[in-house]
C-alpha cells in the first residue's frame, strides 16, 4: 500500500514537471510582456490540479490498459495467422476513431465555410453539412487505408522512407493542382488526425506486430503507422477539394 | 455547478472518443481471435483510467489554460500592443510567444509521452523519454514562429511545406536507420489535444489582425509546420547522439593506443 501510494506521488511529480513551462510561459507573458494581471486565480488553480491528476491518470491508464491490449492484439493476430483478418482489423481501427475525432469534425465545418466563400459549394446549410459530412469520410477512409498499409509494411518489412516519399510526392502534386482555399486546411488535417487515444494504442500495435513477426526490428519496422495516418489525409483532403 | 457541467461535458467527449475503440478491440479479441483476455480486470481499470484520466485534463486545460493562452494570442496580435508594426521584425514577441507556447504544449502532450515510453522501452534505453520529447518540442517551437513569420508576412504556405519536405528527405539519407520511422511518427504525434487549440488560436488571430491577411487564407498552416519540423529534430537529435558516441569510442581507442 504505501509502496503503491509513493508510486502515485512520483507520477504526481512527473506530470507537475510536464505541465511546468506552460505555466511558466503564460505566466511570463501576462505578467511581464502583457503586463496584467491573472484573472480568476482561483478558476486557474482549480484547472491546473484537474490538468495534473487527469495526466496522472491518463499515463497509468497507459500502462494498465492502452498498451497490453495493443500489443495482445498484435500477438494474438500474428499466432491466428490471418493476414486479411489483420488488415480489416487495421481498417476499422484507423476509421472508426478518425470519423468520430473532434478536431476533424472542427477542421471539416471551416473547410464547408471556405468552399461556400469561394464559391465551390452553394451557401447553405444543407450544402455545407454535406461537404462537411463527405470530407470527415474521405480523412476517416484515408486514415483506415494508411493504417492497413502501414500494417502491411511491417508484415513485408518494406522500407518507410519509400512510402512517406512517394506521399510526399504525392502531396506536391495535388498542391499544384487543387484551389488554393483548401491547401491550408489540408495540411493542417494531416495534423489532427491521431488522437490521444489512437496514438498509443497504434504505437502498441505496430511494436507488437514488428516484435511478433520474424526477421522484422521493432525499433526500424514498428513504428511509422502514425506517419503514415498523418500524411494521407492531405492527399485525400486536396483531392475531395477538386472533385467535390 | 458551473466547474460539473464542464466535468460532464468533457467526460462526453473523452467517451465519444474512446468507446468506438474499445468496442473494435473487445469485438475483434471475442469474435475473431477467440482469445481470452489475460488481466482482463486490470486492463478495464486501466481503460478506466484512460476515460477519466483525460476527462479531467481536458477539461482541466479548458477551464484555466486555454482562455488565458487564446486570450494571450488575441492581445499579442492586438494593434493595441504590437504599435504601428511597419514590417515582420515589428512582431518579435509573437514570435517568441509562439516558440514557446510550441515548446510548453508539447511538452504536455500526453500522446508524446506515450510514445516516448515505447520508444525509450524497444530501443533499450539508447533513446531516453525527456530526450526525445525536448527533441520534439523544439522542432515544434521552431516550427510554430517560422509559421507565424509566414502569416506575417503572407508568404505562400507551400513553398515552406515542400522546401521542408526536400529537407527531411535528404536528412532521412544521412539519419541512422533505426531512428527514421520514429521520426516521421513524431511529426504526427506532437499536435493534439494541448497543442491544436492555442495553436489555432495563434494563427486565426494573427490572420485577423494583420492588414491584408484572410483567416481563412492565411489562419492555416501552423499545424502543418508543426507536424514538419520535429521530423527534423529528432533526426538530428539521433545523429548528435551518435556523432558523440563515436567520438566517445575514438576518443576510448586513443588513450588505449597511447596507453
Amino acid at each position: 500500500m504505501k509502496a503503491l501510494l509513493l508510486d502515485f506521488l512520483l507520477s504526481i511529480r512527473d506530470s507537475v514537471r510536464d505541465l511546468l513551462p506552460i505555466v511558466a510561459v503564460v505566466a511570463f507573458f501576462q505578467l511581464l510582456v502583457l503586463q496584467q494581471p491573472l484573472p480568476n486565480l482561483d478558476r486557474i488553480l482549480y484547472g491546473t490540479v484537474m490538468v495534473v491528476l487527469g495526466l496522472t491518470l491518463f499515463i497509468r491508464g497507459l500502462e494498465m490498459g492502452l498498451f497490453p491490449i495493443g500489443e495482445a492484439m498484435a500477438h494474438g493476430f500474428a499466432r491466428k495467422g490471418s493476414v486479411s483478418w489483420l488488415l480489416v482489423f487495421a481498417f476499422a481501427l484507423g476509421f472508426s476513431t478518425t470519423v468520430a475525432e473532434p478536431a476533424l469534425i472542427a477542421i471539416a465545418g471551416e473547410a464547408a465555410k471556405v468552399a461556400a466563400e469561394g464559391g465551390v459549394i452553394v451557401n447553405s446549410e444543407a450544402s455545407r453539412t454535406a461537404y462537411a459530412q463527405g470530407l470527415r469520410i474521405t480523412v476517416a477512409l484515408s486514415v483506415g487505408a494508411a493504417i492497413v498499409l502501414g500494417v502491411l509494411r511491417i508484415i513485408k518489412g518494406w522500407p518507410v522512407q519509400w512510402f512517406m516519399i512517394a506521399g510526399y510526392l504525392g502531396v506536391v502534386v495535388m498542391t499544384a493542382f487543387a484551389p488554393a482555399e483548401i491547401i491550408g486546411i489540408a495540411y493542417d488535417s494531416g495534423g489532427v488526425t491521431t488522437s490521444t487515444v489512437t496514438v498509443p494504442l497504434v504505437t502498441a500495435l505496430g511494436i507488437g506486430l514488428a516484435s511478433s513477426i520474424k526477421g522484422r526490428n521493432p525499433m526500424i519496422d514498428g513504428f511509422g503507422l502514425i506517419a503514415f495516418a498523418s500524411l494521407t489525409p492531405m492527399i485525400f483532403v486536396m483531392a475531395y477539394g477538386m472533385i467535390a | 455547478m458551473d466547474f460539473l457541467i464542464g466535468l460532464f461535458h468533457a467526460t462526453l467527449a473523452t467517451m465519444m472518443d474512446v468507446l468506438p475503440i474499445t468496442a473494435i478491440l473487445f469485438g475483434f479479441q471475442v469474435f475473431v481471435l477467440h482469445r481470452q483476455i489475460a488481466n482482463l480486470p486490470r486492463i478495464l481499470l486501466g481503460f478506466a483510467f484512460v476515460l477519466v484520466g483525460l476527462a479531467l485534463f481536458l477539461d482541466g486545460l479548458e477551464s484555466a489554460l486555454f482562455p488565458l493562452g487564446r486570450l494571450m494570442a488575441e492581445q499579442l496580435t492586438q494593434p493595441a500592443f504590437i504599435g504601428q508594426a511597419q514590417g515582420w521584425w515589428h512582431y518579435g514577441w509573437v514570435y517568441v510567444f509562439a516558440a514557446s507556447i510550441g515548446f510548453a504544449t508539447t511538452i504536455a502532450e500526453p500522446a508524446l509521452i506515450a510514445v516516448a515510453m515505447k520508444a525509450n522501452q524497444v530501443s533499450g534505453g539508447t533513446i531516453g523519454v525527456l530526450g526525445l520529447r525536448i527533441a520534439v518540442a523544439v522542432g515544434v517551437a521552431f516550427g510554430i514562429a517560422l509559421g507565424s513569420f509566414r502569416i506575417v508576412t503572407g508568404t505562400p504556405l507551400p513553398w515552406y511545406i515542400i522546401t521542408g519536405y526536400v529537407l527531411v528527405v535528404i536528412q532521412t539519407v544521412f539519419a541512422p536507420r533505426s531512428i527514421i520511422a520514429l521520426a516521421y511518427d513524431s511529426g504526427g504525434v506532437t499536435t493534439s489535444t494541448v497543442t491544436v487549440p492555442l495553436v489555432a488560436a495563434l494563427g486565426l488571430g494573427l490572420a485577423s489582425t494583420i492588414p491584408g491577411r484572410s483567416p481563412v487564407l492565411d489562419g492555416f498552416g501552423l499545424i502543418a509546420f508543426a507536424s514538419l519540423f520535429p521530423m527534423m529534430t529528432v533526426m538530428g537529435y539521433a545523429q548528435l547522439s551518435e556523432w558523440r558516441a563515436r567520438r566517445q569510442r575514438a576518443k576510448v581507442t586513443d588513450s588505449e593506443k597511447e596507453g
